[in-house]
């Protein structure tokens, strides 16, 4: 099924070198996004993006608990992440640290804020790294859509070669 | 409010109010220094500051003319940054496009609860 057209656009800023902003805003109340953040039966319908499944959605909603979300692409590979909660304000704010599991030394601190306005919510996520390096390794890992988007690309290449 | 960390590439460059605002005068074409100090309402050494770091980052290029010194815009680093970091936007595109759909749903499971309440 062809994803719905998006209502919302999310706008990414670098307003450090060690941070990345990703803002969008939602047509829920908050207290609806902050339970697809933290239910894991919920989380598994969006984190995977509809590029593949979600197999597992550790959520241990605590401080100090520990949460692990692990994404198995169409391609075939897995994207695993884990972290910890570090602060919990119920339908607000949500502090966690994350790391991807293949640069464990490479862990960043993540802010989510929950903000609403007339039953529209606007949700932020902060993304704090130790440095500059981590930072861009973050953004350039682009995730499992990066290397979907080199490989669909790799295709288009090879089929316009075979065009001409 | 504290500064952020020293900027260093175009993205960080533009993160700053007052230096989109010198690139957008920019956009319609070339200026002397002079005209973004009137045109910003800023002092004309916080101009230069604001210029320097546009300079530094490959964004904006000058050229004497006369006694004056005239900007013009330069697209091309940020384009390169802006190319880099959508990649990654996208990723969460898709994401929340999915995330749009379960709030919706969401939403419809709690209309009747809402109307039972009452």
């Amino acid at each position: 099924m062809p994803a719905s057209a998006a209502k919302h656009r999310a706008v990414v800023t670098l307003p450090s070198d060690t941070q990345i902003l990703i803002e969008r805003p939602f047509d829920a109340p908050k207290h609806l996004v902050y339970k697809a953040w933290t239910t894991p039966e919920l989380i598994k319908r969006w984190w995977n993006a509809k590029r593949g499944t979600v197999t597992v959605a550790e959520v241990d909603l605590r401080i100090g608990g520990t949460w692990r979300w692990v994404l198995m692409t169409d391609r075939g590979f897995e994207v695993a992440f884990h972290g910890e909660y570090r602060e919990i304000v119920p339908n607000e704010r949500l502090v966690f640290t994350e790391i991807f599991e293949p640069m464990p030394q490479a862990g960043s601190l993540n802010t989510l804020t929950f903000v609403e306005k007339d039953g529209h919510t606007m949700l932020t996520i902060l993304t704090e790294h130790a440095n500059k390096s981590n930072r861009d390794a973050h953004i350039n890992s682009g995730m499992e859509a990066g290397m979907q988007d080199a490989m669909d690309l790799l295709e288009q290449v090879a089929s316009s070669l075979t065009d001409n | 409010m504290p500064r952020a960390a020293t900027t260093t590439d175009a993205f960080n460059a533009v993160a700053e109010p007052r230096r989109r605002e010198i690139l957008d005068a920019l956009a319609q074409g070339e200026r002397p220094v002079n005209d973004l100090v009137t045109l910003l309402d800023l002092a004309q050494p916080q101009v230069s500051k604001h210029l320097r770091v546009l300079r530094e980052v490959g964004l904006v290029v000058s050229r004497d003319e006369g006694r004056q010194r005239v900007y013009r815009l330069n697209g091309r680093p940020l384009k390169t940054i802006y190319e880099w970091v959508s990649r990654y936007e996208r990723t969460w595109n898709e994401k929340f496009a999915a995330l749009d759909d379960v709030l919706d749903e969401l939403k419809q499971k709690e209309k009747p609860n809402a109307r039972k309440r009452r």
